[in-house]
């Protein structure tokens, strides 16, 4: 069976929401932070496939551009994440629900 | 089946259990681990997709910055004890049964979709030199801003993780 563009769809979907049911049952916000990494990844993973299928560089380009932006949000979200160990000591997402009150 | 295909099939059972083992080990220190795993499995597939550049990028970037980044900062709050409290059975279950409808929805509506054949013929656009001439004529304006990006988010950081004053304290 030859791969086609299509497996390579799949496999980036199955990452991509398992990244999703990583955000919704972990209460661990680095766990779930490692999951939006996991969701960026599938995400350049079919781009590449993309641009293998049209012969294009630009969408190689564009996850350069994504990796650039990863690594940007990481910097500033751990150091929120910090933030919220050192307040609240502890880093479940439960506890921060001062909205609902 | 050709060793592309046997690669292929070795590098995505790994990606995708892998990835099951981030979001399902107690441990975050095993979670890292397991993510880092899967990176060098997406990077496995780039190197398949003739992304050789991209493949390295990938590995130096993701397993070798963010990860120790993500590994320093569990180590230093001391989170590698499974002390997480777990969500309900009914939540866990709301979110695996709403990510996997998702999953389904996507597969399902992309089944019957056409696309041109990945071509079989290696090709030289992920080559670093080819990939450079792009980044910097045709994209050299989001490149550039790119970089304001990387300062705003390192002054960002600094700003966020620095000690409060405690003589300007609220």
């Amino acid at each position: 069976m030859p791969i086609l563009p299509l497996h390579y769809m799949f496999l980036s979907l199955t990452l991509f929401c398992i990244g999703i049911m990583g955000v919704l049952i972990r209460r661990n916000a680095i766990i779930i932070f490692m999951c939006v990494e996991l969701m960026l990844n599938a995400v350049n993973l079919l781009m590449v496939a993309f641009s293998k299928m049209y012969v294009d560089a630009g969408a190689q380009v564009f996850v350069f551009f994504i990796m650039v932006v990863a690594a940007a949000e990481v910097a500033v979200g751990l150091a929120v994440i910090v933030m919220m160990y050192r307040k609240v000591h502890s880093v479940d997402v439960n506890i921060l629900n001062r909205l609902k009150h | 089946m050709g060793i592309y295909d046997i690669a292929f099939w070795i590098l995505t059972v790994i990606a995708i259990g892998c990835a099951l083992g981030v979001i399902l080990s107690r441990n975050p220190i095993n979670s890292v681990l397991f993510l880092i795993a899967t990176f060098f499995a997406i990077s496995g597939h780039y190197l398949l997709l003739n992304a050789q550049f991209l493949a390295i990028v990938n590995i130096i970037v993701y397993a070798g910055a963010i990860m120790v980044l993500f590994l320093f900062v569990i180590m230093l709050m001391n989170l590698n004890a499974d002390v997480e409290p777990q969500k309900g059975r009914l939540v866990q279950l709301a979110g695996v049964v709403s990510g996997g409808a998702l999953l389904l929805v996507l597969l399902a509506a992309l089944r019957t979709a056409k696309y041109p054949t990945l071509e079989s013929t290696p090709n030289e656009i992920g080559l670093i030199q080819n990939l450079g001439k792009v980044l910097f004529t045709q994209y050299v304006l989001p490149f550039e801003i790119s970089s304001v990006l990387f300062l705003s988010a390192m002054i960002g950081a600094i700003v966020i993780g620095k000690k409060e004053d405690s003589t300007h304290s609220a």
